[in-house]
Protein backbone atom coordinates (compact mmCIF):
# COMPACT_ATOMS: atom_id res chain seq x y z
CA UNK A 1 0.00 0.00 0.00
CA UNK A 2 1.20 3.56 -0.97
CA UNK A 3 -0.11 6.84 0.93
CA UNK A 4 0.16 10.51 -0.51
CA UNK A 5 -1.11 13.44 1.06
CA UNK A 6 -1.66 16.55 -0.74
CA UNK A 7 -1.59 19.34 1.77
CA UNK A 8 -2.79 21.89 -0.62
CA UNK A 9 -5.55 20.23 -0.73
CA UNK A 10 -5.86 19.62 2.72
CA UNK A 11 -8.23 21.90 5.25
CA UNK A 12 -6.78 20.42 8.44
CA UNK A 13 -10.37 19.05 9.88
CA UNK A 14 -8.38 16.24 11.66
CA UNK A 15 -10.70 13.24 10.09
CA UNK A 16 -7.26 11.21 9.08
CA UNK A 17 -5.18 12.02 12.31
CA UNK A 18 -8.57 10.93 14.37
CA UNK A 19 -9.52 8.12 11.97
CA UNK A 20 -5.71 6.32 11.33
CA UNK A 21 -3.52 8.21 14.05
CA UNK A 22 -0.87 5.40 13.88
CA UNK A 23 -0.59 6.55 9.78
CA UNK A 24 -1.14 10.44 10.29
CA UNK A 25 -0.96 13.73 11.99
CA UNK A 26 -1.52 16.83 12.46
CA UNK A 27 1.47 19.53 12.21
CA UNK A 28 1.83 22.11 14.90
CA UNK A 29 1.77 25.18 12.84
CA UNK A 30 -1.00 25.21 10.20
CA UNK A 31 -2.75 21.79 11.57
CA UNK A 32 -2.21 20.25 8.12
CA UNK A 33 -1.37 16.52 7.48
CA UNK A 34 1.35 14.99 7.69
CA UNK A 35 1.96 11.08 6.67
CA UNK A 36 3.65 8.92 9.38
CA UNK A 37 4.13 5.76 7.58
CA UNK A 38 3.22 5.92 3.80
CA UNK A 39 3.66 2.21 3.53
CA UNK A 40 1.74 1.55 6.72
CA UNK A 41 1.48 -2.72 8.27
CA UNK A 42 -1.14 -4.75 7.38
CA UNK A 43 -3.11 -4.35 10.39
CA UNK A 44 -3.39 -0.36 9.67
CA UNK A 45 -4.49 -0.28 6.77
CA UNK A 46 -8.34 -0.52 6.71
CA UNK A 47 -7.99 2.25 8.42
CA UNK A 48 -5.89 3.96 6.35
CA UNK A 49 -8.43 3.76 3.69
CA UNK A 50 -11.30 4.55 5.97
CA UNK A 51 -9.14 7.77 6.77
CA UNK A 52 -9.07 8.25 2.50
CA UNK A 53 -12.66 7.99 2.35
CA UNK A 54 -13.76 10.41 5.16
CA UNK A 55 -11.44 13.03 4.01
CA UNK A 56 -13.40 16.07 3.57
CA UNK A 57 -11.51 17.71 0.86
CA UNK A 58 -10.09 14.50 -0.97
CA UNK A 59 -6.76 14.84 0.10
CA UNK A 60 -5.43 11.24 0.26
CA UNK A 61 -4.53 9.19 -2.08
CA UNK A 62 -4.32 5.47 -1.48
CA UNK A 63 -2.67 3.16 -3.78
CA UNK A 64 -3.04 -0.91 -3.19
CA UNK A 65 0.57 -1.83 -5.21
CA UNK B 1 -29.34 12.07 -21.02
CA UNK B 2 -32.99 10.97 -20.20
CA UNK B 3 -33.49 11.98 -16.31
CA UNK B 4 -36.22 10.58 -13.96
CA UNK B 5 -38.99 12.55 -12.77
CA UNK B 6 -38.19 14.80 -9.59
CA UNK B 7 -39.95 15.35 -7.06
CA UNK B 8 -41.43 18.73 -6.60
CA UNK B 9 -41.69 20.48 -3.23
CA UNK B 10 -43.46 24.11 -3.13
CA UNK B 11 -41.69 24.36 0.62
CA UNK B 12 -38.95 23.39 2.78
CA UNK B 13 -40.66 20.72 4.68
CA UNK B 14 -39.58 21.41 8.72
CA UNK B 15 -42.07 19.53 11.01
CA UNK B 16 -41.52 16.78 12.57
CA UNK B 17 -43.27 13.25 12.85
CA UNK B 18 -45.63 13.55 15.60
CA UNK B 19 -44.42 12.07 19.11
CA UNK B 20 -41.35 11.11 17.13
CA UNK B 21 -39.05 14.29 17.76
CA UNK B 22 -35.86 12.86 16.63
CA UNK B 23 -36.93 11.79 12.78
CA UNK B 24 -36.69 14.27 10.15
CA UNK B 25 -39.76 15.20 8.87
CA UNK B 26 -41.30 12.66 6.61
CA UNK B 27 -41.79 13.99 3.22
CA UNK B 28 -38.20 13.96 3.15
CA UNK B 29 -37.36 10.22 2.40
CA UNK B 30 -40.03 10.25 -0.59
CA UNK B 31 -37.96 13.38 -2.25
CA UNK B 32 -34.37 11.21 -2.62
CA UNK B 33 -31.57 11.83 -3.76
CA UNK B 34 -32.94 14.91 -4.55
CA UNK B 35 -36.14 17.48 -5.11
CA UNK B 36 -36.87 20.49 -6.87
CA UNK B 37 -37.43 22.89 -4.13
CA UNK B 38 -39.57 26.39 -4.92
CA UNK B 39 -37.92 28.46 -2.15
CA UNK B 40 -39.91 31.79 -0.05
CA UNK B 41 -39.06 34.33 -3.09
CA UNK B 42 -39.66 32.05 -5.81
CA UNK B 43 -36.85 30.86 -6.82
CA UNK B 44 -37.17 27.53 -7.94
CA UNK B 45 -34.03 25.80 -6.41
CA UNK B 46 -33.23 22.41 -5.34
CA UNK B 47 -33.26 20.33 -1.96
CA UNK B 48 -30.45 17.68 -1.93
CA UNK B 49 -31.62 14.11 0.33
CA UNK B 50 -29.17 11.12 -0.80
CA UNK B 51 -26.18 11.13 1.04
CA UNK B 52 -23.91 10.48 -1.85
CA UNK B 53 -25.31 13.66 -3.78
CA UNK B 54 -25.16 16.19 -0.20
CA UNK B 55 -21.39 14.75 -0.14
CA UNK B 56 -21.30 15.44 -3.64
CA UNK B 57 -22.33 18.86 -3.56
CA UNK B 58 -20.32 19.75 -0.01
CA UNK B 59 -16.97 18.73 -1.36
CA UNK B 60 -17.45 20.03 -4.83
CA UNK B 61 -15.90 23.61 -5.87
CA UNK B 62 -18.55 24.42 -8.49
CA UNK B 63 -21.17 25.12 -5.81
CA UNK B 64 -20.41 28.30 -3.74
CA UNK B 65 -20.95 29.31 -0.14
CA UNK B 66 -20.74 33.12 -0.89
CA UNK B 67 -24.27 34.25 0.05
CA UNK B 68 -24.92 37.21 -2.49
CA UNK B 69 -25.26 34.47 -4.64
CA UNK B 70 -27.80 32.34 -2.73
CA UNK B 71 -31.53 32.59 -2.06
CA UNK B 72 -32.47 31.57 1.06
CA UNK B 73 -33.85 28.42 1.87
CA UNK B 74 -34.55 29.59 5.52
CA UNK B 75 -35.25 33.17 5.42
CA UNK B 76 -34.96 35.87 8.40
CA UNK B 77 -37.62 38.72 8.53
CA UNK B 78 -36.03 41.55 6.45
CA UNK B 79 -33.93 39.71 4.71
CA UNK B 80 -33.24 40.34 0.88
CA UNK B 81 -32.80 37.61 -1.15
CA UNK B 82 -30.22 36.99 -2.91
CA UNK B 83 -28.59 37.77 0.55
CA UNK B 84 -25.70 40.32 0.86
CA UNK B 85 -22.11 39.61 0.27
CA UNK B 86 -20.48 38.56 3.99
CA UNK B 87 -18.38 40.56 5.59
CA UNK B 88 -14.55 39.82 5.08
CA UNK B 89 -13.81 37.34 7.87
CA UNK B 90 -16.94 35.40 7.81
CA UNK B 91 -15.42 32.56 6.06
CA UNK B 92 -18.08 30.24 6.29
CA UNK B 93 -19.64 31.87 3.86
CA UNK B 94 -16.81 32.92 1.09
CA UNK B 95 -14.72 30.14 -1.25
CA UNK B 96 -11.45 28.83 -1.89
CA UNK B 97 -8.43 30.77 -2.07
CA UNK B 98 -10.64 33.51 0.13
CA UNK B 99 -11.57 30.87 2.59
CA UNK B 100 -8.52 29.36 2.54
CA UNK B 101 -6.51 31.86 4.27
CA UNK B 102 -8.14 32.65 7.08
CA UNK B 103 -9.22 28.51 7.78
CA UNK B 104 -5.03 28.21 7.46
CA UNK B 105 -5.24 30.62 10.32
CA UNK B 106 -7.06 28.45 12.27
CA UNK B 107 -6.72 24.93 11.92
CA UNK B 108 -3.65 24.74 13.81
CA UNK B 109 -5.61 25.56 16.24
CA UNK B 110 -7.60 22.96 16.93
CA UNK B 111 -5.97 19.75 15.30
CA UNK B 112 -6.93 16.19 17.13
CA UNK B 113 -4.07 16.39 19.32
CA UNK B 114 -4.53 20.29 20.67
CA UNK B 115 -7.85 19.25 21.58
CA UNK B 116 -7.37 16.22 23.47
CA UNK B 117 -4.80 17.86 25.45
CA UNK B 118 -8.01 19.95 26.37
CA UNK B 119 -9.19 17.02 27.88
CA UNK B 120 -8.29 17.03 31.46
CA UNK B 121 -9.88 20.87 31.58
CA UNK B 122 -12.99 19.79 30.04
CA UNK B 123 -13.61 16.91 32.44
CA UNK B 124 -12.61 19.62 35.29
CA UNK B 125 -15.90 21.37 34.22
CA UNK B 126 -17.78 18.71 34.02
CA UNK B 127 -17.29 17.48 36.84
CA UNK B 128 -17.95 20.70 38.61
CA UNK B 129 -21.15 20.84 36.57
CA UNK B 130 -22.55 17.29 37.91
CA UNK B 131 -21.38 18.33 41.19
CA UNK B 132 -23.32 21.23 41.33
CA UNK B 133 -26.20 19.44 40.10
CA UNK B 134 -26.71 16.97 42.72
CA UNK B 135 -25.28 19.69 45.48
CA UNK B 136 -28.63 21.28 44.06
CA UNK B 137 -30.67 18.49 43.96
CA UNK B 138 -33.02 17.85 41.43
CA UNK B 139 -35.53 18.37 39.22
CA UNK B 140 -33.38 20.59 37.63
CA UNK B 141 -33.72 21.83 33.54
CA UNK B 142 -30.41 20.46 31.69
CA UNK B 143 -29.78 22.68 29.32
CA UNK B 144 -29.05 25.78 31.87
CA UNK B 145 -27.77 23.65 34.24
CA UNK B 146 -25.36 21.80 32.19
CA UNK B 147 -25.28 21.42 28.22
CA UNK B 148 -25.05 25.38 27.79
CA UNK B 149 -22.54 26.14 30.12
CA UNK B 150 -20.10 23.34 29.64
CA UNK B 151 -19.39 24.39 25.94
CA UNK B 152 -19.99 27.45 26.43
CA UNK B 153 -17.12 27.93 29.16
CA UNK B 154 -14.49 25.68 27.15
CA UNK B 155 -14.87 27.59 24.20
CA UNK B 156 -14.59 31.19 26.26
CA UNK B 157 -11.54 29.80 28.01
CA UNK B 158 -9.93 28.89 24.52
CA UNK B 159 -10.60 32.10 22.22
CA UNK B 160 -10.21 34.47 25.36
CA UNK B 161 -13.33 35.93 25.55
CA UNK B 162 -14.49 36.21 29.73
CA UNK B 163 -17.20 33.90 30.62
CA UNK B 164 -18.96 36.11 32.55
CA UNK B 165 -20.19 37.92 29.88
CA UNK B 166 -21.92 34.85 28.51
CA UNK B 167 -25.67 35.13 29.39
CA UNK B 168 -25.06 38.32 26.95
CA UNK B 169 -23.54 36.78 23.75
CA UNK B 170 -25.66 33.78 24.23
CA UNK B 171 -28.97 35.56 23.78
CA UNK B 172 -27.60 36.96 20.29
CA UNK B 173 -26.61 33.71 19.28
CA UNK B 174 -29.83 32.13 19.92
CA UNK B 175 -31.33 35.23 18.24
CA UNK B 176 -29.03 34.41 14.72
CA UNK B 177 -30.31 30.95 14.54
CA UNK B 178 -34.18 31.84 15.41
CA UNK B 179 -35.65 32.02 12.49
CA UNK B 180 -38.52 33.85 14.11
CA UNK B 181 -36.84 36.79 15.41
CA UNK B 182 -37.89 40.28 14.27
CA UNK B 183 -35.94 42.15 11.60
CA UNK B 184 -35.23 44.29 14.78
CA UNK B 185 -33.62 41.74 17.31
CA UNK B 186 -31.61 40.29 14.27
CA UNK B 187 -30.43 43.62 13.86
CA UNK B 188 -29.98 44.74 17.78
CA UNK B 189 -28.05 41.49 18.39
CA UNK B 190 -26.06 42.04 15.66
CA UNK B 191 -24.62 45.55 16.26
CA UNK B 192 -24.33 44.98 20.37
CA UNK B 193 -22.77 41.38 19.49
CA UNK B 194 -20.27 43.31 17.02
CA UNK B 195 -19.81 46.13 19.38
CA UNK B 196 -18.94 43.94 22.26
CA UNK B 197 -16.43 42.02 20.15
CA UNK B 198 -14.91 45.11 18.62
CA UNK B 199 -13.95 46.29 22.42
CA UNK B 200 -12.61 42.78 23.23
CA UNK B 201 -9.97 42.67 20.25
CA UNK B 202 -8.98 46.30 20.97
CA UNK B 203 -7.68 45.30 24.47
CA UNK B 204 -6.45 41.86 23.07
CA UNK B 205 -4.26 44.36 20.43
CA UNK B 206 -3.27 46.47 23.58
CA UNK B 207 -2.34 43.69 25.92
CA UNK B 208 -2.28 39.80 24.28
CA UNK B 209 -3.07 36.94 26.37
CA UNK B 210 -2.57 32.85 26.08
CA UNK B 211 -5.81 32.52 23.79
CA UNK B 212 -6.24 32.21 20.24
CA UNK B 213 -8.04 36.04 19.62
CA UNK B 214 -4.55 36.81 21.08
CA UNK B 215 -2.65 34.87 18.98
CA UNK B 216 -4.82 36.25 16.01
CA UNK B 217 -3.90 39.60 17.13
CA UNK B 218 -0.37 39.14 15.52
CA UNK B 219 -1.94 37.71 11.98
CA UNK B 220 -2.67 40.33 9.59
CA UNK B 221 -6.18 40.18 9.94
CA UNK B 222 -7.49 43.71 9.94
CA UNK B 223 -9.96 44.58 13.12
CA UNK B 224 -12.76 44.41 11.21
CA UNK B 225 -11.73 40.80 10.27
CA UNK B 226 -11.00 39.94 13.17
CA UNK B 227 -14.47 40.72 15.16
CA UNK B 228 -16.24 38.95 12.09
CA UNK B 229 -13.60 35.33 13.04
CA UNK B 230 -14.05 35.87 16.56
CA UNK B 231 -18.54 35.66 16.30
CA UNK B 232 -18.08 32.84 14.32
CA UNK B 233 -16.14 30.91 16.18
CA UNK B 234 -17.75 31.82 19.71
CA UNK B 235 -21.38 31.61 17.51
CA UNK B 236 -20.22 28.10 15.78
CA UNK B 237 -18.94 27.24 19.68
CA UNK B 238 -22.21 27.69 21.62
CA UNK B 239 -25.30 26.41 20.54
CA UNK B 240 -24.14 23.62 18.75
CA UNK B 241 -22.34 21.13 21.26
CA UNK B 242 -24.82 22.41 23.91
CA UNK B 243 -27.82 21.15 21.55
CA UNK B 244 -26.02 17.76 21.13
CA UNK B 245 -25.50 17.33 24.77
CA UNK B 246 -29.14 18.46 25.37
CA UNK B 247 -30.99 16.78 22.11
CA UNK B 248 -28.55 13.43 22.63
CA UNK B 249 -29.29 13.33 27.06
CA UNK B 250 -32.96 13.19 25.51
CA UNK B 251 -32.65 10.89 23.12
CA UNK B 252 -30.81 8.64 25.36
CA UNK B 253 -33.76 8.85 28.04
CA UNK B 254 -35.88 7.63 25.15
CA UNK B 255 -33.48 4.57 24.40
CA UNK B 256 -33.06 3.23 27.89
CA UNK B 257 -30.86 0.09 26.28
CA UNK B 258 -28.67 3.16 24.32
CA UNK B 259 -28.22 5.20 27.41
CA UNK B 260 -27.03 1.92 29.23
CA UNK B 261 -24.60 1.71 26.43
CA UNK B 262 -23.43 5.08 26.71
CA UNK B 263 -22.82 5.19 30.39
CA UNK B 264 -21.35 1.24 31.03
CA UNK B 265 -19.47 0.98 27.81
CA UNK B 266 -16.46 3.18 27.84
CA UNK B 267 -15.34 1.09 24.60
CA UNK B 268 -18.52 2.32 22.87
CA UNK B 269 -18.38 6.21 23.49
CA UNK B 270 -16.62 7.36 20.85
CA UNK B 271 -18.47 5.71 18.54
CA UNK B 272 -21.99 6.04 20.40
CA UNK B 273 -21.29 10.16 19.90
CA UNK B 274 -21.04 9.67 16.31
CA UNK B 275 -24.29 7.90 15.84
CA UNK B 276 -25.89 10.04 18.31
CA UNK B 277 -24.58 13.29 15.60
CA UNK B 278 -26.27 11.03 12.61
CA UNK B 279 -29.28 10.49 14.39
CA UNK B 280 -30.14 13.71 15.33
CA UNK B 281 -28.40 15.49 12.83
CA UNK B 282 -29.15 19.44 14.39
CA UNK B 283 -27.72 21.30 12.04
CA UNK B 284 -30.07 19.94 9.52
CA UNK B 285 -29.50 22.22 6.61
CA UNK B 286 -26.81 24.35 4.64
CA UNK B 287 -26.95 25.33 0.98
CA UNK B 288 -24.87 26.39 -1.89
CA UNK B 289 -25.60 28.06 -5.02
CA UNK B 290 -24.40 26.21 -8.50
CA UNK B 291 -21.67 28.27 -10.31
CA UNK B 292 -21.81 26.46 -13.59
CA UNK B 293 -24.66 23.39 -14.91
CA UNK B 294 -23.29 20.96 -12.86
CA UNK B 295 -24.82 16.56 -13.44
CA UNK B 296 -25.79 15.37 -10.47
CA UNK B 297 -27.77 11.89 -9.80
CA UNK B 298 -28.49 12.18 -13.72
CA UNK B 299 -29.97 15.81 -13.23
CA UNK B 300 -28.61 19.06 -14.31
CA UNK B 301 -28.30 21.72 -11.31
CA UNK B 302 -28.75 24.60 -13.81
CA UNK B 303 -25.60 27.56 -13.11
CA UNK B 304 -27.53 29.83 -10.51
CA UNK B 305 -29.65 27.48 -8.49
CA UNK B 306 -29.49 27.27 -4.60
CA UNK B 307 -29.23 23.74 -3.58
CA UNK B 308 -30.13 23.57 -0.30
CA UNK B 309 -28.39 20.57 1.60
CA UNK B 310 -30.68 18.29 4.04
CA UNK B 311 -28.52 16.76 6.35
CA UNK B 312 -30.80 14.98 8.51
CA UNK B 313 -32.09 13.01 5.36
CA UNK B 314 -28.96 12.44 4.06
CA UNK B 315 -27.96 10.82 7.28
CA UNK B 316 -31.29 8.74 7.22
CA UNK B 317 -30.53 7.58 3.79
CA UNK B 318 -30.45 3.91 3.13
CA UNK B 319 -28.49 3.36 0.58
CA UNK B 320 -25.41 4.96 3.07
CA UNK B 321 -26.70 3.51 6.32
CA UNK B 322 -28.62 0.23 6.98
CA UNK B 323 -31.87 0.32 9.21
CA UNK B 324 -30.94 4.34 9.46
CA UNK B 325 -33.72 5.53 11.72
CA UNK B 326 -32.87 3.30 14.41
CA UNK B 327 -30.41 4.78 17.01
CA UNK B 328 -27.58 2.23 17.78
CA UNK B 329 -24.49 3.48 19.02
CA UNK B 330 -22.55 0.30 18.26
CA UNK B 331 -22.74 1.09 14.59
CA UNK B 332 -20.12 2.34 12.09
CA UNK B 333 -21.55 5.80 12.20
CA UNK B 334 -18.52 6.89 10.82
CA UNK B 335 -19.02 9.19 7.56
CA UNK B 336 -22.52 10.68 8.95
CA UNK B 337 -22.75 14.38 7.37
CA UNK B 338 -23.52 16.47 10.68
CA UNK B 339 -19.85 18.18 10.81
CA UNK B 340 -20.69 18.87 7.00
CA UNK B 341 -18.24 17.70 4.52
CA UNK B 342 -15.48 19.52 1.60
CA UNK B 343 -13.72 22.65 2.72
CA UNK B 344 -16.23 24.41 5.04
CA UNK B 345 -16.05 20.65 7.57
CA UNK B 346 -16.44 21.99 11.08
CA UNK B 347 -13.09 23.63 12.22
CA UNK B 348 -14.37 22.92 15.60
CA UNK B 349 -14.82 19.23 15.19
CA UNK B 350 -12.26 17.74 17.30
CA UNK B 351 -13.00 20.11 20.08
CA UNK B 352 -16.74 19.26 19.63
CA UNK B 353 -15.87 15.35 20.26
CA UNK B 354 -13.77 15.76 23.28
CA UNK B 355 -16.43 17.71 24.73
CA UNK B 356 -19.38 15.63 24.10
CA UNK B 357 -17.25 11.89 24.71
CA UNK B 358 -16.68 13.92 28.46
CA UNK B 359 -20.00 15.35 29.08
CA UNK B 360 -22.65 12.44 28.22
CA UNK B 361 -20.96 9.44 29.75
CA UNK B 362 -19.87 11.44 32.73
CA UNK B 363 -23.48 12.83 33.30
CA UNK B 364 -25.10 9.53 33.39
CA UNK B 365 -22.34 7.56 35.37
CA UNK B 366 -22.97 10.07 38.05
CA UNK B 367 -26.91 10.04 37.89
CA UNK B 368 -27.13 6.65 36.84
CA UNK B 369 -31.05 6.84 37.29
CA UNK B 370 -31.92 10.01 35.35
CA UNK B 371 -35.11 10.31 33.92
CA UNK B 372 -37.23 13.08 32.43
CA UNK B 373 -39.32 14.82 35.18
CA UNK B 374 -41.97 15.38 32.46
CA UNK B 375 -44.03 13.42 29.94
CA UNK B 376 -41.84 13.07 27.11
CA UNK B 377 -44.24 15.09 24.73
CA UNK B 378 -43.81 17.93 26.67
CA UNK B 379 -40.23 18.58 26.62
CA UNK B 380 -40.38 22.16 24.22
CA UNK B 381 -38.41 21.43 21.09
CA UNK B 382 -36.17 24.33 19.24
CA UNK B 383 -38.69 23.87 16.23
CA UNK B 384 -37.89 27.20 14.67
CA UNK B 385 -34.31 27.11 14.80
CA UNK B 386 -31.32 26.59 12.71
CA UNK B 387 -29.95 24.18 14.89
CA UNK B 388 -32.20 21.29 16.46
CA UNK B 389 -32.18 20.75 20.35
CA UNK B 390 -34.71 21.01 23.30
CA UNK B 391 -35.40 24.35 24.70
CA UNK B 392 -35.64 22.90 28.01
CA UNK B 393 -35.42 19.75 29.44
CA UNK B 394 -36.52 19.32 32.92
CA UNK B 395 -34.74 16.03 34.07
CA UNK B 396 -34.57 14.22 37.68
CA UNK B 397 -33.00 11.85 40.02
CA UNK B 398 -32.24 9.54 42.79
CA UNK B 399 -35.46 8.55 45.16
CA UNK B 400 -39.02 9.06 43.18
CA UNK B 401 -40.90 11.37 45.54
CA UNK B 402 -44.77 10.63 45.73
CA UNK B 403 -46.62 12.71 43.04
CA UNK B 404 -43.69 12.90 40.62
Amino acid sequence: MRISADRDRCIGAGMCALTAPEVFDQDEEEGLVRVLGPDPSPDLRARAREAARLCPSSALAVSEE
Amino acid sequence: MTAAPVPELSELPLARPAGRPFDPPEELAATRPLARLTLPDGHRGWLVTGHRAARAVASDPRFSSRTELQRPAMPRAGMPSPLPAAPPGLFINSDPPEHTRYRRLLTGRFTVRRMRLLTERVEEIVDEHVGAMEHAGGPTDLVASYAQPIPALVICELLGVPATDRALFQRHSEAFNDTAASAEELEAAGREFHGYLAELVKAKRSAPTDDVLSDLTASDLTDGELVNVAMLLLGAGLDTTANMIGLGTFALLSHPDQLAVMRDDPEAVDGGVEELMRYLSIAHTGQRAALEDVELEGHVIEKGATVALSVAAANRDPERFDDPDRLDLRRRAGGHLSFGHGVHQCLGQQLARVEMRTALPALLQRFPDLRLAVPPEEVPMRDRSDIYGVERLPVAWGPQEAGR
